[in-house]
């Protein structure tokens, strides 16, 4: 596809601008994670791993993520056996009531956080659910839940149902069809899912600002009070593993599925 | 045609009996929707309605206090600015992703995805290291000797941080349309005598139309209730409506104004989603056919 | 594999099957049965039921009612994976995570056969259709044919008494499917299982059959072997949708043992009684009918009706001449190559012995579906 040499350049022009500003900002937490000083302030002085130190020991850190770490595992499981059903449940319907269901169970995803987070809190002040972790797990699940259900709803739709009237023909149940046929092909989209769900939840902070407790706390509403209050590099070093798990995540997923692809299908 | 009518195993269980396993299967997820969503904001609207008296009290509140309405409309602002922003810069670099070779294109989409998936709050924090009196921007601009800038706490930080912080947003549904395309139409176009500008205006801007309808959309409603950029970045002139929301609830434990102002904000996003619904899928039919 | 040959196969009987959807009657009242060991196909045009009365049988679609036996026993009810039957599929069907090796295993799996037997009886599958050198491939590595056949392999591995095809080479070119159309036939031989074959091809289904059953709306029009159809076709529809014929219609009168048409001023007499009910109309298949300048030499006794050449197409082995008569119908007629040839536009006779006529009743609506 010809296209105009000036057009061209401009093109990459923007297109670098875009990319930089996508990526360049969040980077500048790196050098600050390693500043002397406990300061934000720009540019870092000197170099230290004190505050990855200060991570591991400082209890008020290392306990917020190991909260943050427990609620979104088991909110990964749940949401996506949740989420999971309630796909094969919609594929199951007349495309009409899917439909109205599918609206309805992705309303959390645009339902305003903080009206959220307000309703959340107040329900949870009467049900004693405020700081446990049974409240963050059911709040993040619902919060998960519509993430889990399109990556679901996504692969059985790609789905060939006719390969299940295929394993009837050839001998196989319900549960047996499901186990060798139905999961193992769209195991990618329940992968996905969960994945999704266990990031949202390791990323929720809006409602989780509000059920917390100073007992209960994730890492999102460590790092955010720790912005408020004062200028810890910690948050620093924090963002710098954070970013550094994440891309590692979805480079390798995405060279992963990039392989996956050129050898089946 | 023919190959279709193969029905599937399921077929041969009675209709009725198919529909209640169905809704069995989806019923943990309705429970759950119902108590955790559902419930909690069936208690917001009726404690905007309750507290402290029954009637419209809160309402009139919200609507006759100045410092309410410019916020309101600061919120709509803001976002407004936000989707627009996000609008121009989306769109060339969605186009580059569909036209760039394999190794370009996965460079290009790490750039959206890696951000998309960083924690919101680590994004926003780098804001703050940015844009700060003692921050990057401001540095730099001292040491080529000219004065600094004030970012932080400002209307231009806040979209500045919120247009990056939900640009993937509005990148993906561009892309997914964009891809769908088919090129030989512009070539058809050029063909019977349209410039290249000319061209792009009359048929490829109108097929990727649904995208940015859908992208636009998204942001549009999630910068509505954005709340933590705002938080860190904003100041008393930048506060937006969720700020305030959360002050009414939590600093002055007034739920009945807090939960009135949460009302309007919902109501406002789904007139919005209702209006953009059949929009959106009119559009999507135009460009599909 | 043989051995135990012809007893291999399994006999279905479908009595007074009905399929409806909703007020609509994909299968109406249908009744067929199907030896042991027979090649049996249904042809029919598109929407005819074809594929519903494969997927009754296979136990996809339960009937609404009518009894259905599959070796003597009733299956009604019975879900698919209980009925042991092996099923081809046009879409091929094959598991895109499986191996061809695994996809072969995977009904052995299911029923349990241990590993040494497992495999010997999935190089035993893939020897018979050719494929055994394909075993660690995936699906997606495979061309349709060479797909179709591991899907074939698959159906019959576990050794079904029983196996349903529905258009199984109807995604294939044409060189292709009249090789592997040889391949079936031979199978089928080598196994002795009953094969019952959906397809809309007429010449497919007269390589392949024992007998066909013909389609048409949900009911079935004739049950025969190719050559009955073809010879003594009992319907309107089942005439003119195997092999090519001419129809002629007119105003009928009819004593005791003939019947006699008037077309546009012209008569025709066939020593046939008319038994069916409605208008009689008059099938006529095309190496019947000849053709002839007029004036020449008549004889007695024989049919003759004026038209012209509308069409003449060279064949190599003869000639295929299309007639457009008085009333404005088409007649088709091939001639061998010996005979004088004739252009477009020559008035001609055409001519033909009663007896060679066969009386059908009219059926307007058989053209509607044709098309
Ligand atoms: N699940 C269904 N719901 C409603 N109608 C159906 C369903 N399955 C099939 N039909 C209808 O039943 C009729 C017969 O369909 P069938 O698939 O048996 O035709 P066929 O003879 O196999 O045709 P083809 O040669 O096109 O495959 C068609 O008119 C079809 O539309
Ligand atoms: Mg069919």
């Amino acid at each position: 596809m010809a296209m105009h040499p000036l057009t061209r350049v401009l093109l990459g022009l923007a297109c670098i601008l875009v990319g930089l500003w996508l990526v360049a900002p969040t980077l500048v937490v790196v050098p600050m994670s390693f500043n002397e000083n406990k300061s934000l302030a720009f540019p870092p002085q000197g170099f230290s791993w004190q505050w990855y130190q200060n991570f591991v020991t400082n209890p008020e850190w290392s306990t917020s993520f190991l909260n943050s770490l427990k609620v979104a595992t088991v909110v990964a499981v749940l949401a996506t056996v949740i989420g999971t059903l309630a796909a094969f449940g919609l594929d199951r319907m007349r495309a009409r009531s899917a439909g109205l269901l599918r609206m309805l169970l992705l309303t959390p995803m645009v339902v305003p956080g903080v009206v959220l987070a307000i309703g959340i809190y107040a329900v949870y002040l009467d049900a004693r659910l405020v700081g446990t972790m049974t409240g963050f797990v059911l709040a993040h699940t619902i919060l998960a839940l519509p993430f889990v259900l399109i990556a679901v709803q996504a692969s059985l739709e790609v789905f060939d149902k006719r390969l299940e009237t295929a394993a009837a023909s050839l001998g196989a149940g319900r549960i047996a069809t499901f186990r060798t046929v139905t999961l193992p092909l769209i195991a990618p989209g329940i992968l996905s899912g969960l994945l999704f769900a266990f990031v949202t939840s390791f990323d929720e902070v809006i409602v989780s600002l509000f059920i917390t407790s100073p007992y209960m706390k994730t890492l999102p509403v460590q790092i955010f009070t720790s912005i408020t209050r004062d200028a810890d590099p910690t948050v620093a070093a924090v963002g710098t593993i954070l970013l550094c798990a994440t891309t590692i995540l979805i480079g390798g997923g995405l060279l992963l599925l990039g392989r996956d692809r050129r050898s089946s299908l | 045609m023919s190959a279709s009518a193969t029905p599937s195993q399921r077929d041969a269980s009675p209709p009725s009996r198919r529909s209640w396993g169905a809704l069995a299967l989806a019923l943990p997820a309705l429970v759950l929707l119902v108590v955790v969503i559902g419930y909690p904001l069936a208690t917001i609207v009726l404690r905007s309605f309750a507290e402290p008296q029954w009637g419209l009290q809160n309402y009139g509140w919200f609507f006759s206090t100045p410092i309410n309405l410019i916020v309101l409309q600061r919120t709509f602002a803001i976002s407004a600015w936000v989707t627009v922003v996000c609008v121009i810069c989306a769109y060339p670099f969605a186009y580059a992703m569909t036209a760039v070779g394999p190794k370009l294109g996965l460079l290009l989409t790490l750039c959206v995805l890696i951000p998309f998936w960083v924690s919101g709050v680590v994004r926003t924090l780098s804001w703050v290291i940015l844009l700060q009196d003692s921050g990057v921007i401001n540095s730099m601009l001292r040491s080529v000797g000219l004065d600094g800038v004030r970012l932080i706490r400002t209307q231009t930080g806040v979209v500045i941080g919120m247009a990056q912080v939900l640009l993937p947003f509005m990148v993906l549904p561009l892309y997914s349309v964009m891809k769908g395309i088919d090129l030989r139409l512009v070539q058809a176009a050029r063909s019977l005598g349209a410039g290249p500008i000319r061209a792009f205006f009359t048929v490829y801007l109108p097929l990727s139309l649904p995208g940015i309808y859908a992208g636009a959309i998204i942001v549009f409603i999630l910068a509505l209730g954005f709340y933590i950029t705002p938080a860190l970045l904003g100041g008393p002139r930048s506060t937006m409506l969720s700020t305030l929301v959360q002050n009414q609830v939590l600093s002055l434990l007034q739920w009945g104004r807090g939960g009135a102002m949460g009302v309007v904000l919902l109501v406002a996003t789904f007139v919005l989603l209702a209006l953009a619904g059949p929009l959106m899928r009119q559009k999507h039919k135009q460009g599909t056919r | 594999m043989s051995e135990t040959g012809k007893q291999r196969g399994a006999a279905i009987d479908l009595s007074a099957v009905s399929k409806a959807y909703g007020s609509f009657r994909a299968l109406d009242d249908i009744s067929l049965h199907i030896e042991a060991g027979e090649f049996m196909t249904l042809l029919g045009p598109s929407g005819s039921g074809k594929t519903t009365t494969l997927n009754v049988i296979a136990g996809f679609t339960e009937v609404s009612a009518g009894s259905l036996q599959v070796g003597g026993r009733s299956v009604v009810g019975m879900p698919a994976h209980k009925r042991n039957i092996g099923v081809v599929f046009q879409h091929y069907a094959l598991f895109p995570h499986m191996t061809v090796g695994r996809n072969v295993a995977y009904p052995l799996s299911l029923r349990g056969v241990a590993k040494t037997e497992r495999e010997a009886r999935v190089k035993r599958a893939l020897d018979m259709v050719r494929m055994a050198d394909f075993a660690h491939r995936y699906p997606s590595e495979l061309s349709g044919g060479q797909q179709q056949r591991v899907a074939l392999a698959r159906a019959i591995v576990f050794d079904p008494p029983l196996l349903l095809m529905d258009e199984p080479l109807g995604a294939l070119d044409k060189k292709l499917r009249e090789w592997l159309q040889l391949e079936i036939k031979r199978i089928h031989r080598e196994l002795g299982t009953t094969f019952v074959y959906v397809t809309h091809d007429q010449e497919e289904a007269l390589v392949l059959s024992d007998r066909i059953a013909v389609f048409n709306r949900g009911k079935i029009e004739q049950v025969g072997t190719g050559r009955d159809l073809y010879d003594a076709p009992e319907t309107l529809f089942v005439g003119r949708f195997i092999g090519d014929s001419t129809v002629l219609r007119g105003q009928s009168r009819g004593d005791g043992s003939s019947t006699a048409l008037d077309i546009a001023g012209e008569t025709v007499t066939a020593p046939l009684k008319h038994a069916g009910r409605g208008q009689p109309v008059m099938l006529l298949r095309p190496e019947k009918l000849a053709i002839r300048r007029p004036g020449l030499g008549r004889n007695d006794g024989d049919n003759r009706l004026s038209g012209t050449i509308s069409e003449a197409i060279y064949l190599g082995s003869g000639s295929k001449y299309e007639i457009r008569l008085r009333d404005g119908s088409t007649a088709i007629v091939r001639s061998p190559l010996t005979d004088e040839s004739f252009t477009i536009g020559e008035a001609v006779e055409l001519c033909f012995r009663g007896e060679d006529a066969k009386l059908v009743a009219d059926d307007s609506a058989a053209d509607t579906t044709l098309t």
